[in-house]
């Protein structure tokens, strides 16, 4: 036991490190981008100057880019990531990938989320003359609340899995760790060791999201 | 107040189906009155309501509030003119994530009001409707009610001179309707508040409106004061409202069989005359026996209306002289020929 902390435990703190580091960048690049864009498709196809137009050419879109396995998407967009971030390799190199896998993941989350806002919550603030901009923040979004810190955690998780991947352009993280030395070198009491942690986060985050969700609901 | 001027709306739900919600519909509120709008579901009244507000664009016709044709506005002057209108709904429409200070401070804070005044008039408000104990509470630990005396509140905290209602007490059990409605009410008479307000239910238009008007298949097919279509319902339609509060529904075999002694009348009372003894008057002064099959006496907004459906046994000679003291002390006369 000691002797597997010695050997291990700086590397799977580092990978841990990593893992955290992706997740948490690409996470608020991808709400950026998720969040403005779930609401774009909210009101592009249900709002009052709806613009089906719109919502087809952001559908198609994002199913496009959801339809692409996350490994192909990782090497699709290498050219493209060395130009942005100036190098395609590293925890650096896959960001611009995860934050495109997860940004439109994300705003169909958001998308379902609002729609699920009652119409006459919405159509009470029009009728007392409120900026359509102010009825999105102060109504549709806050109602969504609880539902999208759902959808946010269902993300967080998706995107760990990704991060798997993330080890193919040396980014590292736990699952890499798991698949290179658990799996490649056939060394299992790592890959055991690291797959016990991520269980342990998945099941805190999804809890931790639960509790968020469940105090945004205020019921 | 509010004019509604040749009013038509229709809704495109397939490539070929049209659907008329609203035909060439007029009505004018006045400064100051409670108008109601009573139909059966699918008459299209909930789509009137919501013409007064713009919340709902007409395919033609003009919606004028103060003098000011609401289509022909801009965006920015629609939504100031919408503050000067409050609207309250079946389903109260507040918002589950804010607490009953909130959910009447932020729109306030949104539209432009003082924090300080913000204060003043939640309070205000929130006393108006009874629920001054309930600032921090969440609307899902309140009954439907209180839900919406909160979201009277919020309509009224923006000190509108018109308030619509779309069928705001439908979801509420018998008492807390009353409550509401008695509210309502209030709100009209202390604050002059003109109310446009739209339901199914009679009920609603005896006790608080002044006049009304009843719709069919996107058509008002007819409009009055409440006490003259409570006395002469023209309409088929009308006449099943006014019967829901009226029911007289005397077999048409007892009827006949009655008829042979005396004649079935129908008496209409309105205000004073509804308070009078007036059957027992009549069997003091004549001889006959009067006998009352059916009725019931209400509480409209400003007077008292009662019918009553009765028989009168004596000869022909003295119940004429009976239907004629009646008819000239005030009663409206009419005599049942046969069932219904």
């Amino acid at each position: 036991m000691a002797e597997f902390i010695d050997r291990w435990g700086t590397t799977i703190v580092d990978e841990t490190f990593a893992t955290f580091q992706m997740v948490t960048i690409s996470l608020f690049f991808s709400i950026l981008i998720g969040l403005p864009l779930g609401v774009l498709l909210v009101i592009s196809r249900t709002g009052d100057k709806r613009n089906i137009w719109l919502y087809r050419v952001l559908n198609v879109i994002i199913n496009t880019i959801r339809s692409v396995p996350f490994i192909i998407l990782l090497f699709a967009l290498l050219p493209f990531t060395r130009l942005i971030v100036g190098t395609s390799i590293g925890v650096r190199g896959v960001i611009i990938p995860l934050v495109i896998y997860t940004a439109p993941y994300l705003a169909r989350l958001i998308e379902s989320s609002l729609l699920e806002v009652d119409q006459g919550v919405i159509e009470a603030y029009q009728a007392m003359g409120i900026k359509p901009l102010s009825i999105i923040w102060h109504v549709m979004i806050r109602e969504a609340k609880p539902s999208i810190i759902l959808g946010i955690t269902i993300a967080v998780i998706g995107l760990i899995g990704a991060t798997a991947m993330a080890g193919l352009v040396g980014a590292g993280g736990l699952g890499d760790l798991a698949y290179r030395f658990g799996h490649v070198r056939y060394q299992p009491d790592v890959m055991y060791v690291t797959i016990v942690i991520l269980i342990i986060i998945i099941q805190a985050i999804q809890s931790f999201g639960n509790i968020l969700s469940q105090k945004a609901k205020k019921d | 107040m509010i004019e509604l001027r040749n009013i038509t709306k229709e809704f495109h739900t397939g490539k070929n189906t049209v659907i008329k919600a609203l035909d060439d519909v007029s009505l004018t509120v006045s400064k100051g009155e409670i108008y109601g709008v009573i139909g059966y579901s699918g008459a299209g009244k909930s789509t009137l309501v919501r013409m007064a507000n713009l919340l709902e664009v007409p395919t033609s016709g003009s919606v004028i509030i103060d003098g000011e044709d609401l289509v022909t506005l801009s965006k920015e002057q629609l939504r100031q003119k919408r503050q000067n209108i409050g609207m309250i709904f079946q389903g109260f429409n507040l918002l589950k994530t804010l607490t009953v200070y909130q959910n009447i401070a932020i729109p306030l804070k949104l539209t432009g009001v003082s924090e300080a005044e913000i204060k003043v008039r939640v309070k205000k408000y929130l006393d108006i409707v009874g629920l001054s104990d309930k600032t921090d509470v969440y609307p899902n630990q309140l009954s439907g009610g209180q839900k919406q005396r909160v979201a009277i509140a919020r309509a009224l905290s923006h000190e509108p001179d018109i308030l619509l209602s779309d069928e705001a007490t439908s979801a509420l059990d018998p008492d807390t309707t009353d409550q509401i409605l008695a509210l309502l009410l209030k709100i009209n008479r202390e604050l002059g508040i003109t109310i446009l307000l739209i339901t199914h239910e009679m009920h609603v238009i005896q006790q608080i409106c002044d006049r009304v008007a009843v719709m069919e298949n996107g058509k008002i097919i007819e409009q009055g004061l409440v006490v003259d279509l409570y006395t002469d319902p023209k309409h088929e339609t009308t006449k099943r409202f006014v019967s829901s509060i009226f029911p007289s529904q005397t077999p048409g075999a007892i009827i006949e069989d009655l008829r042979k002694d005396g004649p079935i009348l129908d008496l209409t009372f309105v205000g004073e005359v509804a308070e009078k003894p007036s059957l027992s008057t009549i069997s003091n002064l004549f001889h006959i026996e009067t006998n009352i099959l059916s009725g019931n006496i209400v509480e409209l907004k400003d007077q008292t209306f009662g019918k009553l459906r009765a028989h009168v046994k004596g000869n022909t000679e003295e119940t004429t002289k009976a239907i004629d003291y009646l008819t000239t002390h005030g009663v409206i006369v009419r005599e049942v020929r046969s069932h219904g």
